[in-house]
């Protein structure tokens, strides 16, 4: 390995290094605005300059590549006056606006300027003042403060694909803004108020709300879509107040959508605290006992076979597993999870994950994309597949609706039956295909959720089969789900056989004609009139549809109230922690099975959560490993038949609004109006 | 003085023909494919031993920065870009090749490139110069009707093509990174270095960047013998060089001179002196304004070459003589730049764009004496806050007049704010 | 002036409703992006600005960028930051004689700022100001690269050199009455050849 001398001391580094990163090897910390690692290199700031043998001047260490034998010296007094002057220049303009400053207390320049700076300016001209500029619902800006970092414009550029930043005018005129005051036209644009080092672009929703120091800080999983974004929820008492990303290399690096970061403050509408009886129309509150003595009294008026359970999009698998046990032991086995009538396989995980895994979409040559649009379903991981064509120039097709995916893409058409020319090699990118190393097929659930489903995953399998695409260091075979409790419902077996040829059909067919009871777990998206015959329990924390036709509500926690365990579209299992208390009187779901197995006398064999875990465990071996990329053996799936010829229709139409929770967020809404309405503008072909 | 015969730029006042069939009576394009046949390394070999230094302001030996490009040519296309940009303050010499003697600068191209294994050479011309645009694409088209490049250029079997590029205003172009991000359709903000553009250029690919005077002179070295230039002007400071002789001197001009002329020798002969004699001479700032200024005691001996006025601590820069005498206010004079370089800062790195505009607003107020005198070390000190911390030298280049300043004239500048002070007062 | 250059579209005066190409710039821009290679025609962006302000009597509208931007499949930010960082972009409108009088050392060493003043009371304008006959604007700008001529202004596309304020006021009048008006060195000097040969 080459060495570099850092101050008289040896130290190893890695090729490709940076001096800045070979100090850090040392231990020793280099003060940086600019420099971010994932950003490319600006070199603008110039706070990183350190002292280089044979060099007469000091050397930005951010853009210098390390060299074997290279000798650094980052404690000399050139080094000293070098930091001195850039931090003076860089805070005669600043206006040193602290106290009533959001960044205040996490904010680079103010910890770097106690380190590095004066304690008095001799700067005796006016201050330059910066107006600010419109950005949206989501960021604020207070641009006198910016330091033309331009962190935020190379995010905006590099990693969110949407040049909608810029530096404009030049000199100490230059300023951050977007074309015409616009929002940034991205579902990542909240990322850069974490990468500004200043008080620049601030969160506009948490503005003014908490300092820093006073908040409690959760480590826990993000459930909007099926990424799995690793977070920290910040919160005072039972209101979360902000959430930040947490780096998780595999799945989100430091990244997370906006819906992750600002639709929270949906957790504080519309919230379901109390139990609810429906009585001539009209819910009534009522007491935990009384709501479960209704719902026993109903269970005992039919026949378990007549007891159905359905399960929502942010079910965790604690809720899903006790859930079950209920219904096993009560003899019914009409549980289901999938309620959006995607044809996987329910019995060949391999048919049902991105096997590929998020991260390896980099190591990636051609992405075949299938009725999904990544940037909405699993915004994050449409980041990846952007870095991998940037930085592997991986190649992309898509069979499915035209959008702009912030990326160039080969538009192959919207027919399905596509899928079956490049099998029989009618398509010219059956030879893409042949030649390339890694491929990736991505099906979305707009190319399964149709009655020809089974038949396309039996093309795609064939396709795996015909092209390479699975061999035995690499799974190109990738299914894109878009809510966090779907996998490991399938895991745990949360469905019904007898449904499968058709969920929907099944589902409608079951409530129809009889005196049936159904539990909600949180489903709101799904046709509420072919309950008209059914007693309905919705158990959830949103005043959405589902608990609109309830009969009987039972409040249950939001995500960030109880500690859970979810499946991401890889199949990882992620632990989710409880942030704060449930509001009201809700209770975990698992506790309300509990007692309602008990009231039923069924063998519920658990007391607590660690209990229940271990049966979790018990029952599939992997939920055992947190956090792991299990490998899927690749198996037959898909039934052979006949493609229909029926446009493709995607799963989302509005990115901002996916579930009880970003439907009650007035930020989302805000989006909606104001940051959708651009993204369609975008999309219509203009002349 | 130079001998008219050993003059490069015999049209440098555009009173001859300008086009092809001119610059052709004057020895231009003449057996051109011979020189060609040559070879590379010929031509390679020739400009290293004529001593020649970049025009341009820094003053690299060409040879050695055209020998810094890749031999291999497989992988990627090689650029030569040619820097027109000419817009350092008091520099007026490339204005007159290119419309005077374009062909001068186009056989250049194509030899050069030649040299470097370019098939291709942007030149970049700075947008004011509209009408020496147009003379120079009127000469580059007659060049492609007439064979001397395009395909088999000169008959020589090497395909060259050549292209005119306006810029639009902006001093940081000059600045050979921050060029070739203009000529990429981008700000002309200065890149990182390393990679040098030999290795990653334009369009990422290897290049070398010259000023418009340097490539304009190979072929001329090329045809007579790098031992005729290198005979000229002194040891590792040889050949002709135009001089940009402006300012307050009886009759102001560019001149095409030997190297290592002495400055008053220049000034008297070419530019019939300083207004009221030499004896009235305050200071000159003897490279384009990113040099230091001399007072006179330095005028009186010194030489007009890249090591001697470096013996001074100023520069040949792109030999620009600014010349002043004692009506100056020489506090304005220098502010005046420090306001050019604000106003030309491109805003990239904090140094440069929050110095430069700190540097001016001090500036502004020493004209007056507005200030106390411990500010006057205060400003000394911004100019090493900015000096050698900015990514390019356009950050050296607004430190140095001011230094420069304060080296030979800080008792006036003292003088200035006593007596300011002094007036506030009795006021 | 707009507030900052992002906000184009709020300026005090009036922004046209469209852009378009001439038949004439529509070949001239084939011509233009030829000289760069393929994937690279953004390269062409200043020339295709220039052009525009060209065509727009001298100023680049909003359209006329977005226009530029289209023209060229740039992201009209992209476009933008070209457009201000350069300073013969005008992004309002100026007069049908641009008057640019160089401010740096070696013409004001030669009275460059007389020729300032005498063409603000000529136009009766500020600089920067639209004169009320939309005839002229007056603007100082940085070294044009004619220190050899000094003082000089820059009219449109031509140089005006040797100047004092006599002559400069008989141009601007010259100007005013569209008359011809003779441009370079204004003293009867060839080019920069020295007045007086020695
Ligand atoms: C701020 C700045 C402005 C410059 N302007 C010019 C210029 O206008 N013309 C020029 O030829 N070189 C200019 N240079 C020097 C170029 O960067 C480069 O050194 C030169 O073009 C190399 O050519 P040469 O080796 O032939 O001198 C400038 C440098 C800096 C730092
Ligand atoms: S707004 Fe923040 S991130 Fe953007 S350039 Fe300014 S300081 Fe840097
Ligand atoms: S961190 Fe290196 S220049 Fe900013």
């Amino acid at each position: 390995m080459p060495t570099i001398i850092i101050n008289d001391e040896k130290i190893e580094f890695k090729e490709g290094m940076n001096v800045l990163q070979a100090c850090e090897l040392a231990g020793i910390e280099i003060p940086r605005f600019c420099y971010h690692d994932r950003l490319s290199i600006a070199g603008n700031c110039r706070m990183c300059l350190v002292e280089m043998e044979n060099s007469p001047k000091p050397i930005a260490s951010c853009a210098m590549p390390a060299t074997d034998g290279m000798k650094i010296k980052t404690n000399s007094k050139i080094v000293k006056d070098a930091r001195h002057g850039v931090m003076e220049f860089l805070l005669i303009n600043h206006p040193l606006d602290c106290p009533i400053c959001d960044q205040g207390g996490e904010c680079d320049l103010q910890d770097q300027a106690m380190y590095y700076g004066f304690d008095k300016s001799s700067y005796k001209e006016n201050k330059r003042a910066v107006n600010n500029k419109y950005m949206g619902p989501l960021i604020s800006t207070i641009m006198t403060r910016c330091i033309h970092c331009t962190r935020c414009v190379r995010f905006s550029t590099e990693i969110a694909g949407v040049d909608d930043l810029g530096l404009l005018g030049r000199g100490e005129k230059a300023e951050i803004t977007t074309y015409l005051e616009k929002a940034m036209n991205s579902e990542l644009s909240g990322n850069v108020i974490d990468l500004c080092p200043v008080g620049a672009l601030t969160n506009k929703p948490y503005e003014f709300q908490a300092r820093p120091w006073e908040l409690k800080k959760t480590e826990t999983i993000d459930v909007f879509d099926a990424v799995g974004s690793n977070i920290r929820v910040d919160s005072i008492g039972k209101k979360v107040l902000r959430v930040l990303p947490r780096i998780n290399e595999d799945i989100n690096e430091e990244w997370i959508n906006d819906k992750t970061r600002f639709a929270i403050d949906g957790l504080q509408k519309q919230r379901l605290d109390k139990c609810y009886i429906k009585e001539n129309e009209r819910f009534q509150e009522t007491s935990w006992k009384k709501a479960l003595d209704r719902i026993i009294l109903q269970i005992n008026k039919t026949s378990s076979k007549n007891i159905m359970t359905l399960s929502g999009k942010l079910s965790d698998v604690e809720t899903i597993f006790s859930t079950k046990m209920l219904f096993d032991n009560i003899g019914s086995n009409n549980y289901e999870c999938r309620i959006d009538n995607v044809r996987i396989e329910p019995k060949a995980r391999v048919s049902y994950t991105f096997n590929t895994g998020i991260a390896r979409i980099e190591e990636s040559d051609l992405i075949l994309l299938i009725g999904t649009n990544p940037r909405w379903e699993a915004s994050i991981l449409n980041a990846r597949i952007r870095k991998s064509y940037l930085n592997n120039n991986t190649r992309v097709a898509l069979i499915g609706n035209k959008k702009d995916l912030t990326y160039d893409y080969e538009y192959l058409g919207n027919s399905l039956k596509i899928l079956e020319d490049i099998l029989n090699e009618k398509n010219d990118f059956s030879l893409l295909m042949k030649e390339s190393k890694k491929p990736m097929i991505i099906l979305g659930e707009a190319a399964l959720a149709r009655q020809d489903g089974n038949c396309v995953l039996n093309v795609c399998r064939k396709m795996c089969e015909k092209f390479s695409i699975v061999d035995k260091n690499w799974n190109g075979f990738n299914f894109l789900n878009s809510s966090i409790s779907k996998i490991g419902a399938l895991d745990i077996g949360f469905y019904n056989e007898s449904f499968s040829a058709d969920v929907q059909k099944n589902i409608d067919k079951f409530c129809s004609n009889k005196e049936s009871v159904v539990f909600l777990l949180g489903v709101d998206e799904i046709d509420m009139d072919i309950f008209q015959n059914s007693f309905v329990v919705y158990i959830g924390h949103h005043g959405d549809r589902g608990a609109h036709r309830a009969d009987v509500i039972l409040p249950a926690p939001a995500y960030t109230e109880k500690d859970s365990l979810y499946v991401n579209l890889e199949g990882r299992i992620l632990q989710a922690h409880q942030c704060h208390a449930p509001l009201g009187d809700a209770k975990e779901e698992w506790k309300i099975m509990k007692m309602l197995g008990d009231m039923l006398g069924a063998n519920m064999k658990f007391k607590n959560l660690h209990e229940l875990r271990e049966l979790i465990c018990l029952s599939n071996e992997l939920f055992r490993e947190i956090n792991v990329l299990h490998k899927n053996k690749f198996s037959t799936f898909g039934i052979s038949g006949e493609i229909i010829e029926s446009p493709i229709v995607d799963v989302i139409n509005n990115f901002y609004m996916t579930d009880p929770i970003s439907r009650s967020s007035k930020t989302m809404a805000e989006c909606t109006s104001d940051i959708l309405k651009l993204n369609k503008d975008a999309l219509i072909p203009n002349d | 003085m130079l001998k008219a015969e050993n003059k490069i730029f015999s049209n440098l006042y555009g009173e001859k023909d300008w086009r092809l069939k001119g610059a052709m009576a004057r020895g231009t394009w003449n057996n051109t494919k011979e020189l060609l046949l040559k070879g590379k390394d010929f031509i390679l070999e020739e400009v290293k031993k004529s001593g020649l230094r970049g025009r341009g302001g820094a003053g690299f030996p060409t040879g050695l920065k055209l020998s810094f490009m890749p031999k291999n040519i497989e992988h990627k296309p090689h650029y030569l870009v040619v820097n027109a940009d000419e817009s350092e303050p008091g520099t007026c010499k490339d204005r007159e090749i290119l419309r005077n003697d374009p062909h001068l600068l186009i056989e250049g191209c194509l030899l050069s490139s030649f040299a470097i294994s370019a098939k291709a050479c942007y030149i970049y011309i700075r947008g004011e110069y509209y009408n020496e645009s147009s003379n120079l694409q009127q000469a580059i088209n007659e060049a492609y009707e007439n064979g001397l490049i395009g395909k088999n250029a000169c008959k020589s079997g090497w395909d060259f093509d050549l292209y005119l590029h306006r810029g639009a205003g902006a001093y940081i172009c000059g600045e050979e990174t921050a060029l070739l991000e203009s000529l990429e359709g981008k700000k002309g903000q200065p890149r990182l270095k390393p990679p040098f553009p030999a290795a990653v250029g334009l369009y990422g690919c290897p290049t070398t960047v010259n000023n418009v005077e340097t490539i304009a002179v190979i072929p001329t070295i090329i045809r007579r013998g790098s031992s005729w230039f290198a005979d000229i002007g002194r040891p590792k400071n040889t050949g002709t060089k135009i001089f940009c002789i402006s300012g307050h001197v009886n009759s102001p001009c560019n001149v095409e001179e030997e190297m290592g002329i002495p400055l008053k020798e220049l000034i008297e002969k070419h530019a019939g002196g300083v207004r009221g004699g030499w004896e009235n001479l305050l200071a000159v700032i003897p490279g384009g304004a990113s040099v230091p200024l001399i007072p006179k005691s330095i005028c009186d001996n010194v030489l007009m070459d890249f090591d001697s006025l470096q013996e001074v601590q100023s520069g040949l820069g792109t030999a620009a003589v600014i010349v002043m005498d004692k009506s100056t206010d020489i506090i304005e004079a220098i502010s005046r730049l420090s306001h050019f370089y604000m106003h030309e800062s491109c805003g990239q790195c904090t140094p440069c764009r929050e110095g430069t505009g700190w540097l001016y607003r001090m500036m502004t107020k020493m004209i007056k004496g507005d200030l106390l005198s411990p500010e006057v070390d205060k400003l000394l000190s911004v100019t090493k806050q900015v000096e050698g911390h900015t990514i390019c030298a356009l950050g050296d280049a607004a430190a140095w007049p001011i230094q420069g300043l304060l080296r030979h004239f800080r008792e006036d500048v003292e003088k200035r704010i006593i007596e300011h002070n002094k007036i506030k007062e009795v006021a | 002036m707009s507030r900052h250059p992002g906000l184009i579209n709020k300026t005090e005066f009036p922004q046209p409703d469209n852009f378009s190409w001439t038949e004439e710039n529509l070949r001239k821009i084939d011509k233009i992006i030829d000289k760069y290679p393929k994937k690279r025609i953004q390269s062409a962006v200043i020339p295709i600005l220039d052009l525009a302000q060209k065509q727009n009597g001298g100023w680049l509208s909003q359209k006329a960028i977005e226009k530029v931007a289209k023209t060229l499949s740039m992201s009209i930010i992209r476009v933008m930051e070209v457009a201000t960082f350069y300073s013969m972009f005008n992004l309002e409108p100026v007069g049908k004689n641009f008057v640019q009088i160089c401010r740096t050392t070696p013409c004001w060493l030669r009275g460059s700022d007389k020729l300032t003043k005498i063409a603000k009371k000529f136009t009766k304008c500020e600089l920067g100001q639209l004169s009320e006959d939309k005839l002229f604007t007056i603007v100082e700008v940085e070294c044009l690269g004619a220190c050899c001529n000094a003082p000089m202004v820059q009219i449109n596309n031509d140089y005006y050199e040797d100047l004092n304020e006599n002559i400069l006021l008989k141009i601007l009048e010259d100007l005013k009455n569209n008359k011809d008006v003779k441009s370079g060195s204004q003293i009867g000097r060839i080019n920069s050849k020295p007045l007086k040969q020695c």
